[in-house]
């Protein structure tokens, strides 16, 4: 079993958990992810590792609450604990001094890109970061990330706080303007991630995105993760996350993820009304 | 002497009606009077020729006496002094092409049902608490340390023998479960899961500590296990890569590759969805390719969850199909449908990009190929779809690179195997053996348990020296 140490709610739909995973903390890096499971009946899902402390044998995981998983994993609270949490799974971000790196981030993503964004600048790149939400309740870690880059631009989609569009727009007008830029990370909803590289292609700027294909065991073991790159089928558990973005074959990613659109929902529908019940019942009792 | 008897004892089995419905386990085990008259129709031979076909050697006549003269305890000892998890051997060795296939009554096609009575006996273990150790008392702790890297039989046989014999041991585990392939492959119904974890609950009774969620290479690596304090490494990671056939189509939704499809239903127990949250595709029409092990019980799996229609796509013909024998009948028996001699050419999408079809080939034999099978090649202009929802990949597996790619100073072959001697398992690397099918690629049960058990007298030996 492995012990909730802090749960935060950083947004009303996003938590933080910080979980002790002793080997995990050891060996992570930037980049890397974790699978884990609740109980006995639950599925195995992986989350970025967001944060870890090999020190104090932590490993803290963000997530956005979409289904089943993260909607039972956000009924728990600090000290609860979960069966399985395994990692760190994956290949580590490619990080290297490749002088001016553009970290965009979508959604919950600014808590993945914080390692990547600070990993970039310790190497001795500036760090442009551009983070985006669909409105101002959905902001959070704005000034952590401002703390590790050197310049911060910020979008909400309905304009109710900031500058006002999507992310892409900001990143264009970097890649036009007279600063060179080395490279690109892209990380957040699969169609923000597509439109990231489709902004950056025209300018030939290498765009790192992390994919997020459906995984079972995350050790290569099943193929459910198999992503197309460059035409060549990868597993993207042991061959990535992170993959050239220009070379992604997206519709592949976007079917592939629908696999269990209906299940997922019956799921989800079964998993909120025994809640609604065991609830109740708790209450009456 | 005594007439010999040719009539083998059928094993009672579930209705082919009912069991394609359910998960239990299909074979129910001989009843008392049905197993001894089934070792009375051992010759006890003097030659013994069926011990030599036991990779292990058990010692079958012995066992099976003892069997007859209903002492049972001693049968058990028999059994287990060669084979630490007879429940799981009697179960799923290909008993046809081993033991059974060597004993003298093989030559009248009426060979002794060895495997039966090995289930039977180790049975009768779990149904009575017993547990008879053949192997001397727990040796004094010696103090040295061994990593076993994977908890499938290979690995679970290295560390019972290993705690045994008073060394401390750790096995690491990349999944939730310890039992490899005996948990997340072979399904419920021809090998129940509670007979595997028995086992490994006996293997950490022992005092051998086992590691869940830790996957070797991304935690530690071998070389920082060494480092760490243990004098030396068992690696016994399997071949659980699957292989896909690199056709247009294949990243269709709806084709999966049998590990895929098999750990859903099995580890993760997707045919309890959505009481269990992990979902699984229950097709209507289901085409399963391959003719092996694996073919037949993703075959079986699918048509236990509801498909209509359930077809095994095969290369060859039925002769050449290296599934167990009994497997094919059963699997025959309950209504899977043999496509045999035909070929995928590629795999068809609607709009939603969900597999339609399948576009076939027909085949044909050729002159044998270097296996020694006549060689399967296309019949010009044969082409013809198959109308399917799910298609199971079931082609075969390879070792996973990360062991390889993490491990310096390993050899590898060009499958990807790690090369470790024969008899011992010593790799070329020093303080690490290898055994089970990360050495012979896809295998048996019973060959990696031999080659766990020939190992941990070989790591032994070597502790020895170091003390
Ligand atoms: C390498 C990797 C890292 C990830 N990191 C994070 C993270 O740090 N934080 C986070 O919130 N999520 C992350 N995800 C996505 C996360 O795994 C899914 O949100 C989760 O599996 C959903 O499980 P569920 O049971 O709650 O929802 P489900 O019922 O399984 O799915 C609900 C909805 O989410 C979509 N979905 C299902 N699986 C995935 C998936 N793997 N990726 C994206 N969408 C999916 C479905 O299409 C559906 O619309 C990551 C995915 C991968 C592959
Ligand atoms: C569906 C199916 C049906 C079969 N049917 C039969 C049958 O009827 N009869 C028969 O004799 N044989 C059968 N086999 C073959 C048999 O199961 C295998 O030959 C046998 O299990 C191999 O044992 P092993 O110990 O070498 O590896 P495995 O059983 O594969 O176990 C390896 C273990 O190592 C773990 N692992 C891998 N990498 C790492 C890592 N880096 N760190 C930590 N752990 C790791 C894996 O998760 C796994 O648990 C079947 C196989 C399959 C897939
Ligand atoms: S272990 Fe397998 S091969 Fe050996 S006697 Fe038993 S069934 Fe036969
Ligand atoms: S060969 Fe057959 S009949 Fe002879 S001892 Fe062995 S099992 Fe008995
Ligand atoms: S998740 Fe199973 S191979 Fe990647």
């Amino acid at each position: 079993m492995y012990k909730i140490l802090l749960r935060q709610d950083l947004v009303p739909n996003v938590r933080l958990f910080k979980i002790a995973a002793p080997d995990v903390a050891k060996k992570a890096q930037a980049g890397q992810f974790v699978i884990i499971r609740l109980d006995e009946k639950g599925e195995r899902i992986p989350l970025t590792i967001a944060d870890w402390d090999a020190k104090e044998g932590s490993v803290t995981i963000v997530f956005m609450e979409v289904g089943t998983t993260t909607h039972r994993l956000a009924r728990l609270k600090s000290g609860d604990s979960i069966a399985n949490f395994v990692g760190p799974l994956g290949l580590p971000t490619h990080i290297e001094k490749f002088g001016t790196v553009v970290c965009v981030a979508g959604g919950f993503a600014v808590a993945t890109i914080m390692p990547i964004a600070r990993a970039m600048r310790d190497k001795g790149n500036k760090v442009i970061a551009i983070m985006g939400a669909r409105n101002k309740n959905l902001i959070f870690w704005e000034d952590e990330l401002r703390r590790v880059s050197d310049q911060l631009i910020v979008t909400t989609d309905d304009g109710s706080y900031a500058r006002k569009g999507l992310v892409t727009e900001p990143l264009r007008e970097l890649l036009e303007g007279h600063e060179r830029i080395d490279r690109v990370i892209a990380i957040g909803p699969s169609i923000m991630m597509k439109f990231s590289a489709k902004t950056t292609q025209p300018f030939g700027v290498k765009t790192i995105v992390s994919l997020n294909p459906i995984m079972v065991d995350g050790t290569g073991m099943c193929g459910c993760c198999r992503v197309s790159v460059g035409g060549v089928t990868r597993f993207a558990c042991m061959d990535g996350p992170d993959f050239d973005g220009h070379q992604v074959d997206w519709d592949l990613l976007f079917a592939r993820q629908r696999t269990y659109l209906d299940e997922e929902k019956r799921s989800l529908e079964q998993c909120q009304s025994q809640h609604v019940v065991s609830s109740q019942i708790k209450v009456r009792g | 002497m005594a007439k010999v008897n040719l009539e083998r004892e059928p094993m009672p089995r579930q209705d082919p009606r009912s069991r394609g419905k359910n998960f239990a386990e299909v074979a129910l085990g001989y009843r008392p009077e049905q197993a001894k008259a089934e070792a009375s129709r051992c010759l006890q031979c003097p030659k013994r020729p069926c011990v030599g076909g036991c990779p292990v050697g058990i010692d079958i006549p012995d066992f099976i006496e003892a069997l007859r003269n209903d002492d049972m305890p001693e049968a058990l000892r028999i059994l287990k002094n060669k084979n630490s998890l007879p429940g799981i051997c009697g179960r799923v060795c290909p008993q046809e092409t081993q033991c059974e296939a060597v004993c003298v009554l093989a030559k009248k096609e009426a060979p002794v049902a060895i495997g039966r009575l090995e289930r039977y006996v180790a049975d009768w273990e779990r149904a009575n608490q017993q547990s008879v150790d053949s192997s001397p008392a727990p040796s004094e702790p010696s103090g040295k340390r061994v990593a076993v890297v994977g908890s499938g039989p290979a690995g679970l046989a290295v560390a019972a023998d290993l705690a045994k014999l008073g060394h401390g041991v750790t096995l690491f585990e990349a999944l939730h479960v310890a039992g490899g392939v005996l948990m997340y492959g072979i399904p419920e119904f021809r090998l129940p899961k509670a007979i595997v974890q028995a086992e490994v609950n006996y293997v950490t009774s022992l005092g051998v500590e086992l590691k869940l969620d830790s996957v070797i290479g991304k935690i530690d690596t071998v070389d920082e296990l060494l480092n760490d304090g243990y004098d030396a490494v068992f690696l016994a990671t399997g071949a659980g890569l699957p292989m896909f056939l690199n056709i247009p189509g294949e990243n269709l939704n709806g084709i999966y590759s049998a590990n895929e499809f098999l750990t859903r239903v099995n580890l993760m127990e997707a045919y309890r969805f959505p009481e269990y949250d992990t979902p699984v595709k229950v097709g209507k029409r289901v085409a399963v390719i391959g003719g092996g092990n694996v073919a037949m019980d993703s075959a079986r799996c699918a048509l236990r969850l509801g498909a209509e229609e359930v077809y095994i796509i095969y290369r060859r013909s039925e002769a050449e199909m290296p599934a167990r024998r009994e497997e094919v009948e059963n699997a025959k028996e309950e209504g899977i449908q043999f496509r045999l001699l035909t070929n995928p050419k590629q795999f068809l999408g609607n709009e939603q990009d969900w597999v339609v079809g399948m576009e076939c080939y027909q085949m044909e034999l050729a002159e044998p190929d270097e296996s020694g099978r006549r060689r399967p090649v296309i019949k010009p202009g044969s082409e013809f779809v198959i109308d399917v929802d799910v298609v199971i990949v079931a082609l075969g597996t390879t070792p996973n690179p990360l062991i390889a790619a993490t491990t310096e100073g390993l050899e590898t072959t060009r499958q990807g195997t790690v090369v470790a001697d024969e008899a011992a398992g010593k790799t070329v690397k020093p303080k690490v053996w290898a055994g089970g099918d990360i050495v012979t690629g896809a295998a048996t049960v019973i060959s990696a348990m031999g080659a766990g058990k020939r190992a941990a007298a070989s790591i032994d030996a070597y502790l020895k020296e170091l003390a």
